[in-house]
């Protein structure tokens, strides 16, 4: 009987958070501390002719203007090495530290100022002047993409980075076999991240200088260690990487940025702690953004709308670089089937760089795109068939006797593409119930009476979770009794210190306020991997889970040498190992622990091991799929185009809840990112590359008056893929509201025929649908009900 | 996003105050602070010297004589939305603020910042203008008082000299029970308009519209008064037909675009913010006369 799992509790991170007692990277003060501010390319792609730092070097509190010549002595290479890959080798498309002879999208960074102020770094940055002889640009990958466009970057011989099929089984047998084709072009366009806190990196030269501290707000801390080391050529020993208290990630923190290999670099050679926070405008310039996929389908079905086949083209903007490896493009070509059936399946994928900001994941990392992409589809085959959309999706939909149902798929990892469990019809259904999807139809034609136009809609969605290969987790109780988790995931928000000190709470018998949680710190946890891909409860968790397991039972080892009772009499409970029966009999785990330590030359519990501590690095090259089904109400303002969202109903199952809590919170959170996908957000840039939206006065977050009340639903179904039975919740909420709020504004605008393939859908674009459905009613000579 | 270096000024009184704006040169006032921080902190201005003037007393405050408002410059947007009087005698102005931006800027913005600021989407120049309002202004030896139609110059562009300073503005009350209504079309509330309008009108005992006012913002350079949508509707009973009739002065205006809207969409949208401002406007004028009487 779980005690302290499955329990919704308040974050144990909370109150410091609230009363403002977080330690993020700006909050961390060192002595004699330095401020970094960049200069950045204003323009997206040019020569470098000359970079005149003469005037900024003599401004008042300015200590250095440092170019990429400057920072060459500490580095290895004035190339980025590519980040979360296995081989860390730099290619002719991953970024620089400092850009001297080209840039490739405005915000790159050519300089840097390091200043007794950040007020004095940006007076002075103002005053560098760069020589541009400025180049052709492209900002449409589709342009991009045609033989004869003008490149990127003038290294490159093709903005084509990369070429994929994702396929399977027979795709000619099955169109030419279809009662019916449907084509439609799809535009996605993501948005970005945008945590609360900003990037940001602080550097400590250790005494002696040649050893240096790291904090970086990022998801990566292992990467960033291990690729520091490198670049700087610097021993392991003389290096520490954390990630204090983080802001927000959602995706952009996953990747390794130029800030935070030109930071150490200029704090080796200036012998002196740097500081540089990334600030709002900056963010927008320069931080990862997941930006736009062109997808262009077919899909064949039999004449009952059960699909056949899906076939067609993506085309995914990647921006200027490639930070990482692309996997964006190919998650989403592998994900667009996502729950349902589908025989044959044939897209071609094309990987295209612009000359915009680099591309990589934002929470649903490709995902958001393919639900769009089949949901829409799916909405198409019900429209042009005259079936109900929920119909034709139950018809296609995995059933759970088909479970594990493997896709002919192979995920990053090679291992096969098999969805471990859930009920996905079930899910459908209920979510379904809970929305009054059936009787709706009624309470739209009564609204349509009374001139207003509401409409409903619904979505699908499949996520693999808990990506590997492993992650680390360390269970550690000290003499003091005190419990220590130490785990290479990285907390940034979410609740993982909760979450992990529930799982080892739960074995050891204590309270999860009695653990405290040491995540992204590579001094505490010589492995790790990070946080992406809604895998750090699975991964860290599993690994925490049976470290716990093992410290318990160590615990029960050696204390049955010490009270001479054996094994199975004892148990853990209260932060003591007791005499079942006896509670008055046991010892504290701080004795045991005391005992586990040693003392010179005492003799040690037979076949116990010293240390009461457990360090596991579980693996697993298996993702544990989760699944969601989100319902949705809006109403259209059809004279502006205005949507306003009424009712969310989401159904999720992620397997076995540790925190339900958190979990909520988590859905919450990606059900809001998914409303600003489908509605508000816009990451604009011009014809010549210029970002449009800069501040949040022009790029429109959703904030809490644009959000509807959530209702949602949890299903259980454990994963046997871990031995939580836990399925990551992360990114799950964002995957199919886009999808969903789209069904439902295009249900509402029945009346006018309008079909929608693109997201966000802004009112002014979905005004002009409306006009365009008006006028070709109006030439048909139809009467708009 | 840290603002270039400036010179930092605080008068402890108009006349300190006065005499420093005759002093300077390329100086800015610090109102709330809610627009011009912003504006600062992206280097979109470089004053040589900031005079912050929230310690001059005597700029603040509300007070009713006869038949006109009067508003301290320096009185903040909140203290305005919930001041009793201002909700009694000009509603509109209260509707009006519990669309600018969010409770936590009225709590330092001001009236007289968002004046001179002038933000042709901002919603309390429209209402100003909707009022016939009167903008007092001050100098070094000297006052003057410029109607609001005067103040409104050209875009983000107050009629006002270097050395001078807004310090209060005065509006003409409409007599009680009269119609109202501002509304706007944003993309989320608080959000710069896209587009807005304002009415005020009032009704004789037969129901006919004997007075009327309107105004839009957000869509050209400078906040407008609707003189032909005035004209149209006088002297009417301000039924549907009329309205429509009204809002072909929409199809005049010099509408700007921008990334938020095209100049079409934005008229487009004018026209169905005014509709809805005019009917809802003439509908609580006839409400409340009958209320009245």
């Amino acid at each position: 009987m779980s005690r302290v799992v499955g329990h919704p509790k308040h974050r144990i991170e909370d109150p410091a958070l609230l009363r403002g007692n977080g330690r993020f990277v700006d909050d961390i003060a060192l002595p004699d501390l330095l401020h970094v501010a960049f200069v950045r390319s204003t323009v997206a792609h040019a020569r470098i002719i000359g970079v005149d730092v003469e005037i900024a070097k003599d401004m008042p509190g300015v200590h250095a203007v440092m170019q990429a010549k400057d920072l060459k002595p500490a580095l290895m290479s004035l190339r980025m090495p590519l980040g979360a890959s296995p081989s860390s080798a730099q290619n002719s498309s991953t970024p620089f530290v400092l850009s001297d002879k080209e840039v490739a999208y405005v915000g790159e960074p050519i300089a840097m100022v390091v200043a007794h102020s950040r007020y004095e770094a940006e007076d002075a940055v103002a005053a560098v002047i760069v020589d541009y002889d400025t180049l052709p640009v492209v900002t449409d990958a589709r342009v991009g993409a045609v033989v004869g466009a003008p490149v990127v970057r003038t290294e490159l011989a093709s903005n084509v980075l990369n070429k994929l099929k994702v396929e399977f089984g027979d795709i000619e047998a099955a169109f030419s076999d279809a009662a019916h084709v449907f084509h439609d072009d799809l535009l996605q366009h993501r948005g970005c991240g945008h945590p609360m806190e900003g990037r940001g990196v602080l550097v400590e030269v250790r005494p002696g200088g040649n050893s240096l501290c790291v904090w970086s707000s990022t998801q990566m801390p292992h990467d960033l260690f291990h690729a520091l080391s490198a670049m700087l050529d610097l021993d392991e020993n003389r290096l520490r990487v954390i990630t204090p208290d983080v802001g927000g990630g959602f995706g952009p923190k996953y990747c390794l940025y130029p800030e935070e290999f030109a930071l150490p670099a200029a704090a080796t050679i200036l012998g002196r702690n740097l500081k540089w926070i990334e600030d709002r405008r900056e963010n927008f310039l320069a931080a990862i953004q997941e930006r736009d996929q062109y997808w262009s389908l077919d899909v064949a079905t039999d004449a009952d709308g059960r699909v056949l086949g899906m076939k067609g083209s993506l085309i995914h903007d990647q921006g200027a670089y490639a930070p990482k490896p692309v996997n964006l493009p190919y998650n989403s070509a592998t994900a667009a089937t996502g729950p349902y059936i589908v025989p044959a399946y044939s897209v071609d994928v094309s990987i295209v760089h612009t000359n915009k900001v680099p591309v990589s994941s934002v929470r649903g990392a490709g995902y958001p795109q393919a639900a769009f992409a089949m949901e829409r589809m799916m909405d198409l085959i019900a429209t042009e068939l005259g079936i109900d959309r929920a119909e034709v999706r139950a018809r296609n939909l995995i059933p759970p006797s088909k479970m594990p149902y493997t896709k002919p798929l192979k995920a990053r990892s090679g291992a096969a593409m098999v969805y471990d469990s859930g009920d996905y019809p079930a899910s459908q259904a209920e979510a379904l119930a809970a929305a009054g999807w059936t009787d709706f139809p009624q309470r739209q034609a009564a609204a349509l009476a009374e001139g207003r136009h509401i409409g409903i809609g619904m979505a699908n969605a499949v996520k693999g979770t808990g990506r590997g290969p492993f992650e680390s987790g360390t269970v550690r109780i000290a003499p003091s009794g005190r419990v220590s988790v130490f785990t290479g995931a990285t907390a940034m928000g979410q609740g993982l210190a909760t979450a992990l000190a529930q799982i080892c709470a739960e074995e050891l018998g204590i309270e999860a306020e009695q653990v405290t949680v040491i995540a992204g710190d590579t001094a505490f946890s010589p492995l790790g991997l990070g946080g992406f891909a809604s895998r750090q409860l699975v991964t860290a968790g599993s690994s925490v889970h049976i470290a716990s397991k093992a410290v318990a039972a160590k615990a029960i080892k050696a204390a049955s040498h010490m009270l001479d009772v054996p094994e199975e009499e004892l148990e853990l409970s209260g932060g003591h190992v007791r005499v079942k029966g006896n509670s008055n009999r046991g010892m504290s785990l701080a004795e045991v622990a005391t005992r586990l330590r040693g003392a010179p030359g005492y003799a040690f519990p037979a076949d116990v091991d010293p240390g009461l501590e457990s360090s596991i690095q579980w693996k697993t090259d298996a993702l544990a799929y989760a699944n969601a089904c989100h319902v949705v109400e809006v109403e259209v303002d059809v004279e502006v185009g205005h949507v306003t969202i009424n009712r969310y109903v989401a159904l999720h199952d992620s397997g076995k809840l540790i925190n339900p809590m958190i979990v909520d919170g988590q859905i919450h959170g990606g059900i809001a990112h998914g409303i600003g996908n489908a509605l508000f957000e816009v990451m604009g840039y011009d014809e010549s590359g210029q970002p449009l939206t800069t501040t949040f006065a022009e790029y429109l977050l959703v904030t809490a008056t644009e959000l509807p009340r959530f209702e949602t639903i949890y299903l259980e179904t454990p994963s046997p893929m871990n031995p939580l039975g836990a399925k990551g919740v992360g990114e799950a909420g964002t995957i199919p509201a886009a999808a969903a709020i789209i069904s439902a504004v295009e249900d509402a605008l029945k009346p006018f025929a309008v079909r929608i393939s693109q997201t966000p859908i802004v009112p002014e674009t979905l005004f002009n649908l409306i006009q365009k459905g008006r006028a070709e009613m109006a030439a048909r000579g139809e009467a708009i009900s | 996003m840290k603002p270039p270096p400036f010179e930092y000024l605080r008068p402890e009184s108009l006349d300190e105050l006065c005499v420093m704006l005759a002093g300077t040169e390329n100086a800015k006032i610090l109102a709330g602070g809610q627009s011009l921080m912003a504006m600062l902190n992206l280097r979109y201005v470089f004053p040589d010297v900031l005079i912050d003037i929230n310690r001059v007393p005597g700029l603040a405050g509300i007070e009713i004589k006869r038949d006109r408002l009067r508003i301290g410059a320096m009185t903040r947007q909140r203290k305005i939305e919930l001041d009793p009087l201002v909700n009694e005698r000009a509603p509109i102005v209260a509707e009006a603020l519990h669309l600018v931006g969010h409770r936590q800027t009225r709590n330092r913005g001001t009236i007289g910042g968002s004046l001179c600021h002038l933000d042709p989407a901002a919603e309390l120049p429209t209402i100003a203008l909707l009022h016939d309002a009167e903008i007092e202004i001050a100098k070094e030896g000297g006052r003057r008082t410029l109607p609001i139609a005067d103040f409104i110059v050209d875009y983000m562009t107050p009629g006002i000299e270097p050395n001078e300073v807004v310090v209060a503005v005065e509006i003409p009350l409409w007599q009680d029970g009269h119609g109202y209504c501002f509304h706007e079309f944003t993309r989320r509330h608080g959000d710069f308009a896209v587009a807005s309008a304002g009415c005020l009108v009032t009704c004789d005992a037969s129901g006919t519209i004997d007075k009327i006012a309107i105004a839009v913002g957000g869509v050209s350079t400078v906040p407008l008064r609707g003189v032909e949508a005035e004209e149209v509707l006088s002297g009417t009973s301000g039924d549907d037909a009329t309205v429509e009739a009204a809002l072909s002065f929409c199809d005049g205006l010099d509408v700007l675009g921008d990334f938020h809207g095209s100049a079409d969409y934005r008229k487009h949208v004018a026209r169905s913010v005014l509709r809805k401002t005019l009917k809802t406007a003439i509908s609580r004028a006839r409400d409340r006369l009958g209320g009245l009487n």
